[in-house]
């Protein structure tokens, strides 16, 4: 397996008590997978993305990437967070340059790579305005350029979309499942929106909370591009519904 | 443009009702002139040390102290609380010294600095650099304790390492709030600049002020203190501008 998380724990003190964020969960996340993290605030699905980024190591159990165990994050596992994270004193350019300056590649080339991944998101013409010009999609899509743009095997999302409004989360959506499928990435995307985990995965990874746990994998039959209003994809939707008990019977009375 | 027009005429009218109800004042007293002089006289005593060349001579005195003391200040008070700013366990036991330190004027200290240093031109600087010091250094410990965590946890996602943090990431980060404290210390600093050259130096903006008064020249007394308010206000203003230059290329201020 590319990724096995075996046995994870994670637990924060709070005030004196103890709080169990992730309890005893194991999974294995085979490579070039879209994994979808899908559940309510505070269950845990961040918390099993950080501890997979290297962020903040569980209190036990064990993660292994690629067969070594995560001590810290790492350049080749790239997080894009929901805040972007961007560098506001730096343009887009020098911001999806960032990382590049850390692995020694020459200036020329860093640019050249730098223009290429701000090309593959459309932001050609934005390459020398800082983040705070730009509006929230862009930022993000800044975010996705300068994490593609150090070529890391894994990327981890977390909540990437939630802080944009429903249409521009559609297209981003989009955008999102078209670069992973060009580009070939094991891709780790945490959200608590069940049409857009239904969209993107490849398998979604179903989180309750207190405590922490992973309820069930379901695999996304959906191949390709979706198509938001089919049936198939309707239908998973609303497998998805009934696994977090939202569907009700339909009482159905007859008057006679 | 049209707001800068309007703050040069706020400006001007401001100065105009000062120099009104200090001419009315002169007019209604009847102190003698060499006590308080009037407006003109003030001018005159002005164009009197421009052309006698004694004001440039003692201004370039005062800006080459100044800009010494000053520069030098903020360069070593921002690299220390850049590092302090960093270091919460070392400036737990810095903090109450400087806070014991910085109630102190500047001007305490003359008296040893003249026995250590000697007379001339250090007093002067040295009175500058205290000055500048201790609010440089206490923004920018602070501005460095406030730069958002997630700034840090990019920097090691992207594999950025110690030093490079420290200028690719905290001190942009932090330099709003540094630049505060930087501009902050100019006024301060240039307050204490007279004061030090009143003890000790030999030329400078303080000296003119002593010099004044010890010849019995109140109309180049009040001429010398309104150059040096003057320059304060440049000094601050291109200070601003230089500010505002460097928050907008990185992406900051409108």
């Amino acid at each position: 397996m590319y990724i096995e998380v075996k046995d994870a724990v994670k637990t924060f003190k709070q005030g004196g008590t103890e709080f169990t964020a992730l309890d005893h969960v194991s999974l294995d996340i085979e490579k070039g997978e879209f994994i979808c993290l899908l559940g309510p605030s505070g269950c845990g699905k961040s918390t099993l993305l950080n501890a997979i980024a290297g962020f903040e190591p569980v209190t036990s159990g064990s993660i292994k990437i690629d067969g070594e165990e995560v001590k810290k994050p790492s350049i080749k596992n790239v997080t894009i967070f929901q805040n972007y994270g961007l560098l506001p004193w730096r343009t887009v350019q020098k911001n999806v340059e960032l990382g590049l300056e850390s692995l020694k590649i020459p200036k020329e080339e860093r640019a050249k790579i730098a223009e290429k991944y701000i090309d593959l998101v459309g932001l050609s013409n934005f390459k020398n305005s800082h983040p705070k010009q730009l509006s929230g999609g862009m930022q993000q899509r800044v975010s996705i350029a300068r994490a593609l743009a150090v070529d890391p095997d894994i990327i981890f999302m977390d909540e990437p979309l939630g802080a944009l409004d429903a249409i521009t989360r559609m297209k981003l959506q989009d955008d999102i499942l078209s670069i992973s499928r060009q580009e070939n990435k094991t891709i780790i995307f945490v959200t608590h929106d069940i049409e857009e985990a239904v969209f993107l995965a490849d398998r979604i990874v179903v989180v309750t909370p207190n405590p922490g746990k992973i309820k069930c994998v379901v695999k996304v039959p959906l191949h390709g591009y979706r198509d938001r209003t089919s049936g198939d994809f309707l239908a998973v939707r609303s497998r998805i519904f009934e696994i977090f008990n939202m569907k009700h019977d339909e009482n159905i009375e007859y008057y006679i | 443009m049209k707001k800068q027009l309007i703050s040069l005429k706020n400006i001007v009218v401001s100065f105009a009702i000062i120099i009104a109800l200090w001419q009315i004042g002169f007019m209604t007293s009847n102190v003698n002139s060499s006590l308080f002089p009037s407006p003109s006289q003030a001018f005159q005593a002005l164009v009197e040390m421009i052309s006698d060349g004694s004001l440039f001579i003692n201004i370039g005195a005062s800006m080459g102290r100044f800009a010494i003391g000053y520069i030098s200040s903020v360069v070593i008070a921002v690299l220390l609380g850049l590092v302090l700013g960093r270091l919460k366990c070392v400036f737990q036991y810095v903090n109450p010294i400087v806070q014991l330190l910085r109630p102190i004027s500047p001007m305490a200290w003359m008296p040893f600095i003249v026995l250590w240093f000697g007379i001339g031109d250090i007093p002067a600087i040295v009175i500058i650099f205290i000055a500048a010091f201790f609010p440089v250094l206490l923004s920018t410990v602070s501005a460095v304790g406030e730069v958002d965590p997630i700034y840090f946890k990019v920097a090691k996602n992207f594999g950025i390492q110690q030093p490079q943090t420290m200028w690719k990431i905290i001190f942009p980060a932090a330099f709003p709030q540094i630049a505060n404290g930087i501009h902050l210390a100019l006024g301060t600093a240039w307050v204490f600049l007279v004061a030090g050259e009143m003890v000790g130096a030999q030329s400078g903006l303080g000296y003119l002020v002593i010099d004044a008064r010890n010849n019995l020249r109140a109309d180049i007394l009040l001429a010398t203190i309104i150059v040096i308010g003057l320059i304060g206000l440049i000094l601050d203003a291109l200070l601003k501008l230089l500010e505002k230059q460097i928050l907008k290329s990185w992406g900051g201020g409108k």
